[in-house]
């Protein structure tokens, strides 16, 4: 196991993040901590890239006390934090070269290797930019760029890719794809359900600094979720009450009924036939839509509440 | 997840409620941000005020009263004062002043420009370029005259001012110098892409004009090429004017070359920082 | 003594931290001042000119106001008001050096660039970037004190071979300035708190002995200047330049250094409270 955490506890003064948890990530897996904000994911994650100190229980790194060989550890991993801490007084190339530096790696290495991470992640004609110039997405691919210049065993990548477009994600993702491809062992964490269903082979869903789910992300749906969802919108003035009503002539048609402040979820394994039993019934929606139950369905299962709010 | 805008809650777009309307002029409109810099104000002038008001009352004690202790003055030796501390201390106003006008149209401005952009959320308003460089201008004219009135009510127990009526044209006299370094200075922060030349306004500009600019002695004992340049700088203008006041020896003709000059730097600076910052705004 | 049991568990655990890192002590420190050499290549302007300032100083107050002055008495000799205050100009700028890359630069690092977690999340420990900063601040003191020196000497303000030994002096203003303020800075919170900073240093450098004798003051104040870190280095400075080296010279260099220690130690305790909790 590179990571084996149990019993893992940080509290900050009063502040429970993270109450007690088990995580085990054998070589080569794609691994996951999902949740919203303020679950523990980041708690978590700092521990592992040993900058923090657990509070309770144990934690072994590539099997090292990250209490006692935190710099040990750290030569062997890379880590991709949430908020890009690049060198701002820096050129794209030096922010790599230096960075590579502090690994203690010789100087003929680095440069080597900064050429070749700079063409993975598309940045070989940015080489000479400052760091300011570039873009939120190019940004974020230069830290990730940047955590790989060590060549990590285990690559901590946290909410890879917050507040970037649609097509930058998708060029983190396919970076990350070959990554995984070359056998490196991610961690990421990630409140995006598509992002963990498309990157983890196995994941945990947090919440409240538990450790409420775990498993593939298929085994997640299928415990949690039924194979399809049939959405039920009503219009502008729908409000709470009326919905609750709706919910209440709709339970039979549906294995379970969620109600939310702008729709009805309905989980069945056959979302038009509910659909159309639901036109049978009377009511008229508004709008409908009927797709694949996800994560965020498992989420919402779990805690009662939604991811993104 | 987004909630849904429930009727009735979301912001009122009703067409009875009083119109919005484009300022009647550029005084009108630089009336409007009031509200914005007396916030400006209330939430920062005890950060400066420390600083404004001990750092040049440290210097007349250092330089005026304690260097100056050691100093026989010699009849005409310091154009007409008596000890060295009333020869160096309305220089040391005039200084100050000038400090604290470039440090507020420095990195403030930028800050407007590029960091907060305070200007663009403005701007996005009916209000003109005009309107907003005069209320940031006019915001530090007012605060900056305040600061200098308690600066010249601190010096006039020293026996630095011969009169009262010197006293208080001494003060307002630093409306010029705040004139004329307040445009000229945001002019050139309004187009600046990267603040690190301010560094080099402060050591290559502010610094060797706050000690050579006749503030601690008198430009006469410059090497002659050394002090055209002195007497060509805005900060000497504003010395020698203030220093007239304060030791009460007045002569018409220079006073009226020192306002002069001082006036038409502001207004070059004003012209000047309307286009520059138009030009960064409105592209 | 429960101070000193902490410190030894502090150490043992730094000593730990370190095992195993591919990075040693003195090649984390060159990395860091290289590192900043870098980010000062584009800013060579600020760097050059950053040894006006004093220079200026000189000028203005040790030759235009020296015209008015007639000299001070230093060491049972009468030397020229310029020379009595070049050593304080030199100290003095040791200090502003200092005081801008550790209060300002470090600030800025700290809480907005967060270079300091960049380098953390590398085998660097907090000790590594205390150190490395505060090297890289002395290393740009220490050729402005130079090339200070190299005026000096120009304008013949320089009366003894101790003055080579102003350098290193002015280096330990830096280490004592460096060291503290660094201390001092991780305490703040806001841009705002750093007026606190102009109102303990400008004192220091109006009276100091910087532009007239202590013996300006009554006895009881003159106590408390001759406590401050700039006044020992200015007049260590001005003993080096004047040849009039004594014990009270020694203890000037032990005060400074003692200091400089101290604030390092404050550095790396606060580091790990901020970035490692």
């Amino acid at each position: 196991m590179l990571i084996h955490a149990r019993g893992l506890r940080k509290t900050f003064g009063d502040f429970e993040a993270v109450r007690g948890i088990d995580v085990d990530v054998p070589r080569g897996q794609a691994f996951g901590f999902l949740g919203p904000n303020g679950a523990g994911k980041s708690s978590t994650m700092r521990m592992v890239a040993a900058v923090s100190p657990p509070t309770g229980g144990t934690l072994r790194i590539l099997g090292m006390d990250p209490a006692e060989q935190s710099s040990a550890i750290k030569a062997r991993i890379g880590v991709c934090p949430q908020e890009d801490t690049l060198d701002l007084e820096l050129s794209v190339r030096d922010n790599l070269y230096v960075y590579g530096r502090y690994f203690g790696l010789p100087r003929k290495e680095v440069r080597a290797r900064v050429d070749e991470l700079l063409a993975f992640v598309q940045l070989g004609e940015k080489a000479d930019a400052m760091v300011d110039d570039l873009s939120g997405g190019m940004k974020r691919r230069l830290t990730i760029a940047r955590s790989l210049i060590n060549r990590p065993e285990i690559l901590l990548l946290d909410e890879p890719t917050t507040g970037l477009d649609p097509q930058a994600r998708h060029v983190v993702w396919d970076r990350l794809f070959r990554l995984k491809a070359q056998g490196v062992t991610l961690v990421l964490t990630t409140h995006y359900m598509d992002e963990a269903e498309q990157l983890c082979d196995r994941l945990v869903v947090m919440d409240k600094g538990h450790i409420v789910a775990e498993g593939s992300p298929l085994e997640l749906i299928r415990a949690h979720a039924t194979r399809e969802v049939a959405e039920l919108r009503f219009g502008a003035g729908g409000a709470q009450a009326e919905h609750e009503a709706v919910a209440e002539q709709v339970a039979g048609l549906a294995d379970r009924v969620e109600v939310l402040p702008d729709r009805l979820l309905l989980y069945s394994d056959d979302g038009e036939r509910t659909l159309a039993q639901v036109h049978a019934a009377g009511l008229r929606p508004t709008t409908t839509l009927v797709r694949r139950a996800t994560l965020e369905d498992v989420f919402l299962r779990l805690t009662g509440r939604t991811l993104v709010d | 997840m987004t909630t849904t805008p429930r009727p009735g809650t979301g912001p009122s777009t009703s067409p009875t409620s009083p119109a919005s309307t484009a300022p009647g002029s550029v005084v009108d409109g630089a009336l409007r941000l009031a509200p914005y810099w007396a916030t400006v104000l209330r939430r920062t002038w005890k950060g400066g005020v420390i600083s404004a008001l001990v750092t040049p009352l440290l210097y007349v004690v250092a330089m005026g009263v304690l260097l100056g202790g050691f100093i026989e003055v010699a009849p005409g030796e310091l154009e007409g004062a008596t000890s060295y501390l009333a020869f160096v201390a309305p220089g040391l106003l005039a200084a100050h002043v000038m400090t604290l006008v470039i440090g507020e149209t420095t990195y403030p401005v930028m800050s407007g420009v590029k960091w907060h952009k305070t200007f663009f959320a403005m701007h996005a308003t009916p209000l003109g370029i005009g309107s907003i460089v005069l209320a940031n201008v006019g915001f530090i004219l007012l605060r900056t005259l305040v600061v200098s009135a308690f600066f010249v009510a601190v010096l006039a127990p020293f026996g630095v001012f011969t009169t009262w009526w010197g006293a208080v044209l001494a003060w307002a006299t630093q409306a010029l110098v705040i004139g004329a370094f307040t445009t000229p200075v945001f002019a050139f922060a309004a187009g600046l892409q990267d603040e690190t030349a301010f560094a080099l306004v402060f050591r290559l500009g502010m610094i060797p004009m706050f000690l050579f600019s006749g503030a601690f002695f008198p430009v006469g004992n410059l090497d002659a090429p050394l002090e055209v340049v002195a007497r060509l700088t805005p900060l000497w203008h504003g010395v020698d004017l203030t220093r007239m006041f304060a030791l009460g020896t007045f002569e018409l003709g220079p006073a009226l070359v020192h306002v002069a000059y001082l006036v038409a730097l502001t207004a070059l600076g004003w012209w000047w920082a309307v286009r520059r910052l138009r030009a960064r705004m409105v592209v | 003594m429960a101070l000193f049991t902490a410190a030894v568990a502090g150490e043992t655990a730094r000593r730990a931290a370190r095992q195993g890192s591919p990075v040693s002590a003195v090649e984390a420190t060159r990395l860091l001042v290289w590192r900043n050499m870098l980010a000062y290549r584009r800013h060579w302007p600020i760097f050059v000119t950053g040894f006006l300032e004093p220079v200026f100083y000189l000028f203005s107050i040790g030759v235009g106001v020296g015209a008015l002055v007639t000299g001070f008495e230093v060491g049972g000799r009468t030397v020229p008001y310029a020379e009595f205050v070049a050593p304080g100009m030199l100290a003095a700028s040791a200090m502003n050096g200092a005081l801008y890359d550790s209060t300002f630069n470090f600030f800025h690092k700290l809480r907005f660039g967060k270079l300091f977690d960049q380098m953390l999340a590398t085998p660097l420990t907090t000790m590594d970037v205390a150190r490395g900063e505060l090297s890289w601040s002395l290393i740009r003191g220490g050729i402005y004190a130079a090339a200070f020196l190299l005026v000096m000497v120009a304008m013949d303000l320089v009366s003894s071979w101790w003055a080579v030994l102003a350098v290193p002096a002015a280096l330990l203003i830096g280490l004592a300035f460096g060291g503290i303020c660094m201390a001092l800075t991780t305490f703040m919170r806001s841009w705002q708190d750093f007026e606190y900073v102009t109102l303990a240093t400008v004192p220091m450098f109006l009276f100091s002995a910087t532009f007239f004798p202590v013996s300006a003051f009554p006895e009881w104040l003159r106590w408390v200047v001759e406590c401050t870190p700039l006044y020992r280095g200015v007049v260590l400075i001005r003993e080096l330049c004047t040849g009039t080296v004594g014990w009270g010279s020694a203890a000037s260099v032990v005060y400074l250094v003692v200091l400089g220690l101290v604030g390092l130690v404050v550095v790396r305790r606060r580091l790990d409270r901020l970035l490692l909790a």
